[in-house]
């Protein structure tokens, strides 16, 4: 009986595989801790990506719906017509923004440094 | 007056697992005094103890035995019930699960390494799960999960080639419980 058989190596490559891709996925890239929200261009909430919560944000059109979780945030719910924000989905890396432009709202995700110096939509 | 007498028929299985949980026990704690600079990352010496268990008598007793080293150590170390004690209970019960599903695995390529490497991933998997639903919800904890898994993967290779040289080196002799070992296939 060997010590170390086929499978085993099989195994041991995959756990190497898992353990890279945790790595890559926790450490690699900035990702971000706050989320910065803006209502026809000014900041009307600074929030930490620590724990889950919603704001609701007025625009021209109606009410966007913003959500936190640990770690990343995404536009829930928007009333612009052609939902690009609502489809980008979760944000986590630093300089990460999805814009809601009919309903003048954005919300840009901020980590410890940021990728540029200032942003103009 | 009638004297009540309970009476506890204590079988040979019985006294088997009492003695392997106090292996897995020992192990525990002698694991416990070893210094860890993360708190969670342990040899899990006492999985060397289930997997002998798994191999020789059986899922059943490997997971009385896990069960009774969880509880007896809890005990023995004064975290009975504390969140230290709910998250090794966690990853014992993960780590069972993943053995109940991996030993079917064909052994004619899969060997105690495999068995141990995917029990130790079901260990941390099932602490990081209790720990970040309960404990510490938030993103702090994925940030340690790549060092958790690392350690998963070469504390889990090491105890399965300790495991598999015990089951490759002569029986014990003088009648020991592990002697119903079925003849491995050449």
């Amino acid at each position: 009986m060997k010590l170390l058989r086929a499978g085993d190596v099989s195994v041991l490559l995959a756990g190497c595989g898992l353990v890279i891709a945790l790595t890559w996925w926790a450490w690699g890239g900035d990702r971000g801790d706050s989320a910065v929200i803006r209502a026809a261009g000014q900041v009307v909430k600074t929030a930490a990506l620590t724990h889950a919560q919603t704001f609701s944000v007025d625009g021209p059109l109606g009410t966007t719906r913003i959500e936190i979780e640990p770690g990343r945030a995404r536009v829930a719910a928007d009333p612009s017509p052609r939902q690009l924000c609502v489809k980008q989905g979760w944000l986590t890396q630093s300089g990460q923004a999805a814009l809601c432009l009919p309903n003048q709202v954005s919300l840009e995700i901020r980590g410890r440094t940021s990728a540029y110096d200032t942003l103009g939509y | 007056m009638t004297r009540s007498v309970i009476e506890l028929p204590v079988s040979t299985d019985d006294r088997r697992i009492a003695r392997l949980a106090a292996l897995a026990i020992g192990l525990t704690l002698a694991e416990a005094a070893i210094p860890s600079p993360v708190p969670g990352v342990k040899p899990g010496l006492a999985n060397i103890v289930i997997l002998l268990v798994l191999l020789q008598v059986g899922w059943r007793a490997a997971a009385w035995v896990s069960a009774l080293r969880v509880l007896a150590g809890g005990i023995l170390l004064g975290s009975l019930f504390a969140p230290g004690f709910w998250l090794s209970s966690a990853g014992a019960l993960a780590s069972l699960l993943v053995l109940g599903v991996a030993r079917h695995l064909p052994s004619r390529y899969f060997g105690p390494v495999s068995l141990s490497v995917l029990a130790a991933f079901g260990h941390i998997g099932g602490q990081l799960a209790l720990a970040g639903w309960w404990l510490l919800p938030g993103a702090a904890l994925l940030k340690l999960s790549p060092l958790f898994a690392a350690a998963a993967l070469i504390f889990g290779a090491v105890n399965g080639v300790i495991v598999a040289r015990l089951l490759a080196g002569p029986a014990p002799s003088g009648g020991q419980s592990m002697s119903c070992i079925p003849p491995s296939t050449p």
